[in-house]
């Protein structure tokens, strides 16, 4: 039966893929990228992953659609007919596509139990994390402490990026005053919309910090739970308007918050070093070494929610204002 | 089952064919954009297939369980995908600023503005001022 699921869902794939690389209007593929990502989210959940299929569904399916779409209104739905002709560029990709078709044959069979990639650290994981770290998801365990290098790592990636994003896509002050001066929000007539996302908004921010909370003991963690958290933000934003929102989330808070995630999770490992132990070693945290990698991995993983959530909440008002920015401008 | 153990990989292979082909072949930068972030999810299903075992579960350690699929390649394509959109959104960013400063997002367009503009500063370093005679969109008449 996975087997089955397996099968038709990575033909939708196929088939929402060639439907995106055929359509000229920006609006349909972005949509098409939307379903795809739902899609991969479905197929994650068939073949064991919950943690990535979580992410993708809230990345995927909720934010990068809305950046998408948000961009789109800033440069325009059409895209213009190519003209070269493709030929070439269909030959390099067939050639390349073959090769690596060629190269999978060697590849020992989908699901089988003694592949080498499961010979390696996977049993080490799986038998020995329960005595050592004491969380029963697995995939927090490695995320936070045994690969704890390497999610710091990626969380500074989320930092640099909003960075870059902040300093693309600067708003004035101006455009800011005007914004507040305008009074009916754009959303303004869609009542119901307004009600249910009202009644909503808390479900949403109280389901956030369970999703960060309760990452050890099932699917979940920072990343999920700072990724929700900003989805409800901005569904907030995309009703009442964006002076409301940053009314609440001011612009340089958020940007104060996204350092400080980072900063909580650094130096959570530097706290590490002077307390005896290795740079992001939580054992030596408290006197019992799995107390310590609990209270290790709780504080590492907020440090991570907080970056995530404020760096999506801020691209978001970018992109936001500088549509507003070119409304007034004309 | 043995035609079907491969199946997996060689649907990455076209996913990541089609992402790579419309990165290729499309001038319009968000469409390539969008591919892009095809041929990205291809890898990350590539990864998330590897890590699968026949009849496993979650892993979410239990009592009722022997057997889970690997949790490796599930934590390093969790953080793919996040660092994955925050990327994205930094390239969307940059095509934001680009219509904005040639008033296209369409690649042979911008090249042509940007060759445009270098062959006035060089008519220009040669002691040719801006609108003179021979300046290139007259020498084309």
């Amino acid at each position: 039966m996975e087997t089955l699921i397996d099968i038709v869902l990575l033909g939708f794939l196929v088939l929402t893929a060639l439907a995106v690389a055929k359509m000229q209007d920006l609006f349909a593929v972005v949509m098409l990228s939307g379903i795809y990502s739902l899609i991969s989210a479905s197929l994650f959940m068939d073949l064991d992953a919950v943690d990535v299929a979580f992410t993708e569904a809230s990345v995927g399916a909720g934010i990068s659609t809305l950046l998408m779409l948000a961009s789109l209104k800033l440069v325009g739905q059409y895209e213009k007919h190519s003209r070269y002709r493709p030929m070439l560029a269909l030959g390099v990709v067939l050639a390349t596509g073959t090769l690596l078709i060629y190269g999978t044959l060697d590849m020992p069979h989908f699901g089988s139990a003694e592949a080498p990639v499961h010979q390696h650290v996977a049993p080490r994981y799986l038998n020995d994390s329960m005595a050592e770290i004491g969380v029963p998801n697995v995939v927090t365990s490695v995320l936070a402490s045994y690969r704890g290098y390497d999610t710091l790592g990626e969380t500074l990636v989320v930092f640099t990026a909003g960075i870059g994003v902040i300093s693309l896509l600067r708003v004035s002050r101006r455009t800011k005053e005007e914004e507040k001066r305008r009074v009916p929000a754009d959303m303004q007539q869609q009542i119901i919309l307004r009600v249910v996302a009202k009644m909503m908004l808390p479900l949403i921010l109280i389901f956030a910090l369970y999703v960060q909370f309760h990452g050890d003991y099932g699917p979940g963690g920072g990343f999920q739970a700072g990724v929700i958290f900003a989805a409800g933000i901005i569904l907030y934003t995309m009703l009442y308007g964006l002076s409301n929102a940053s009314r609440v989330f001011k612009p340089h808070i958020l940007e104060l918050f996204s350092a400080l995630g980072v900063l909580l999770y650094a130096g959570v490992g530097v706290l590490c070093i002077l307390m005896g132990g290795n740079f992001l070693e939580y054992g030596v945290l408290e006197h019992d070494p799995v107390d310590g990698q609990h209270l290790g991995i709780l504080l590492v993983e907020l440090g991570v929610g907080i970056t995530v959530a404020s760096v999506m909440i801020t691209i978001f008002f970018k992109f936001t204002w500088r549509t507003v920015k070119h409304k007034y401008n004309k | 089952m043995n035609i079907l153990g491969l199946y997996n990989y060689w649907i990455v292979v076209v996913l990541m064919m089609i992402g790579f082909y419309i990165v290729i072949a499309h001038e319009n930068l968000i469409k390539k954009l969008v591919g892009l972030s095809i041929f990205q999810t291809s890898v990350f299903f590539f990864y998330i297939s590897m890590g699968k075992i026949t009849g496993a579960t979650a892993p979410i350690l239990d009592e009722k369980w022997q057997l889970y699929s690997n949790p490796l390649p599930h934590v390093l394509i969790l953080t793919a995908i996040v660092v994955g959109i925050a990327t994205t959104a930094l390239g969307l960013a940059l095509v934001v600023r680009i219509q904005e400063a040639y008033g296209s997002i369409e690649e042979y367009e911008i090249q042509a503005q940007d060759t445009q503009d270098q062959m006035e500063s060089h008519l220009e370093a040669y002691g040719f001022r801006k609108k003179h005679a021979l300046s290139p969109s007259n020498i084309d008449q």
